[in-house]
């Protein structure tokens, strides 16, 4: 795990070290083509200020650990550069998810 | 920077305030305007507003403000009562007395009316204030302190800078045995698994878990929705999320107990104030506003209140200062003078957590020396008490020290 092999772009906010997931410091137009860890990733979506995205793979029924804490599981195998939200993760709390077509 | 020596006015009960002050209190609304007229001259001086608005006699209500009239930042206090109020006035007056404070009670009924009873209170006021800035002061340690955490006016920029930045400041302070409270347990719904690994006794994380059930039920009666479909816009996928950012500013000690509104806590530590309260839902909200919240943390003997804000709220406090730590860059940008730490500096690279945590520590201690925060130099000394009923804790809430 050289951490030179893990240059993440500067626009994204790892919270704490070993979360699996990143926020967005500010919009990022979707297209955009984007370091994460090491890897060259091209946004399939704009990424909200505050919106996630996963900075390893990240298999079906892991938990999402953001600022070291779960905040849910993943409903679906989710790659690295992906798009995390509502679409692809679970509250392991409220068994209803809400549906909302999220802004970008 | 961090050699800041603290100073602090010792009270008989042995603990110390950074700040006092003369609390003016009205027993019921109808004594509220003379109140106000007695201390608004001496506002600047230290004369600050209390009281509780009821006609009915509330157990909670008589209990905050037995710990608000003996707080440690308060030298004197002058009651004022219609005269035929249902509050216990001569129960207050006598706590206030036994505590050591000089106390006077008037009836606007017996002293002539609205302004006679005027100008008795001013009298009153100027001559404690004469003997309140006479009073000397000692050297006050870390340990001493007690500091309240609360958000208010949140947004998407909350849980990830000013919130976890005040959490590492409530690690710097536990570390040097002062006692710190966090609470809106309503906000820390699906949080509360996590919480109850860091209780020091399983019994006491049995019981953190029973208080964020509590808070989910409350609110649940109440029709109050945990997670809005805006949360979403803003990119949280979980109530757990959600939470997660409120529970950010506990930072990450053991917590070593629980607490209710007007519990002191018994010793330095991380403690959980359940402000939600017990038995069927009464009274309505469990904290109609912020400074209701404000209020309570004040009634545990906490002597400086961190505020974090995303969208920009401007309030202060009665009886203590008030630090305002700015989520939001845009809005630190836009309200700066309301503002005592700029937390977005994260958001935008310049600082991390640890810079920003250790500001905030090194401004309490500052404030604690007699520094002013914003909010105490523009004037704010909001406070509001409404009814509510609580049950004693219980006693695995707070376990004794192994």
């Amino acid at each position: 795990m050289a951490s030179s092999d893990h240059t993440t772009d500067p626009r994204l906010l790892i919270l704490a070290p070993g979360d699996n997931i990143a926020v967005a410091r500010l919009e990022i137009p979707a297209d955009m083509e984007l370091q994460v860890a090491g890897r060259k990733v091209r946004l399939q979506r704009a990424l909200g200020f505050g919106h996630k995205i996963a900075v390893r793979d990240i298999a079906a029924g892991e938990k999402i650990v953001k600022y070291g804490a779960p905040i849910g599981r993943a409903t679906a195998d989710i790659a690295l550069g992906d798009y995390v939200h509502n679409h692809n993760v679970a509250s392991d709390y409220m068994p209803n998810t809400v549906v909302v077509e999220a802004a970008p | 920077m961090s050699d800041v020596t603290m100073r602090g006015w010792r009270r008989a009960d042995g603990r110390k305030g950074i700040r006092n002050y003369v609390a003016v209190a009205y027993l019921v609304e109808c004594a509220h305007h003379v109140v106000k007229e007695i201390a608004w001259p001496y506002r600047e001086q230290g004369a600050h507003v209390i009281g509780f608005p009821g006609c009915y006699p509330n157990a909670y209500a008589l209990k905050m403000m037995q710990r608000l009239c003996t707080h440690p930042n308060v030298g004197a206090v002058l009651l004022v009562s219609l005269g035929c109020e249902g509050f216990n006035k001569k129960l207050l007056e006598r706590t206030i007395r036994e505590n050591g404070r000089p106390v006077e009670l008037l009836a606007i009924q017996e002293n002539g009316g609205t302004r006679a009873t005027i100008d008795k209170g001013r009298a009153w006021i100027e001559a404690r204030l004469k003997e309140l800035s006479q009073q000397p002061t000692e050297p006050m340690g870390v340990s001493e302190l007690v500091v309240g955490t609360i958000c208010g006016g949140s947004d998407a920029t909350s849980g990830l800078t000013a919130n976890p930045a005040m959490g590492r400041a409530f690690d710097f302070l536990v570390q040097e045995k002062a006692a710190a409270i966090f609470e809106e347990t309503g906000e820390l719904i699906g949080m509360e698994g996590w919480m109850a690994e860091r209780a020091v006794t399983p019994e006491l994380g049995r019981e953190l878990k029973a208080c964020v059930a509590k808070a989910a039920r409350y609110y649940e009666t109440l029709g109050y929705p945990s997670f809005a479909p805006g949360n979403a816009d803003g990119g949280l996928t979980t109530i757990e999320e959600k939470s997660l950012g409120a529970y950010a500013k506990s930072g990450a000690s053991p917590i070593s107990g629980i607490i209710k509104p007007g519990d002191i806590p018994p010793r330095g530590g991380l403690y959980l104030l359940d402000v939600v309260p017990d038995g069927e839902v009464r009274f309505g909200f469990p904290n109609i506003s912020d400074n209701a919240e404000i209020a309570e943390l004040i009634a545990c003997g906490s002597h400086v209140i961190l505020f974090s804000t995303g969208r920009g709220s401007v309030v202060g406090s009665a009886l203590a200062p008030v630090i305002k730590v700015c989520a939001n860059p845009r809005t630190y940008a836009r309200m700066a003078d309301d503002m005592d730490v700029n937390a977005g500096r994260i958001l935008e690279g310049q600082a991390d957590l640890d810079t920003v945590g250790r500001e905030i520590f090194d401004l309490i201690k500052r404030v604690g020396a007699g520094e002013m925060t914003r909010s105490e130099g523009l004037g704010h000394q909001e406070f509001i008490l409404t009814y509510k009923s609580f049950e004693p804790i219980g006693p695995a809430c707070l376990p004794a020290v192994a």
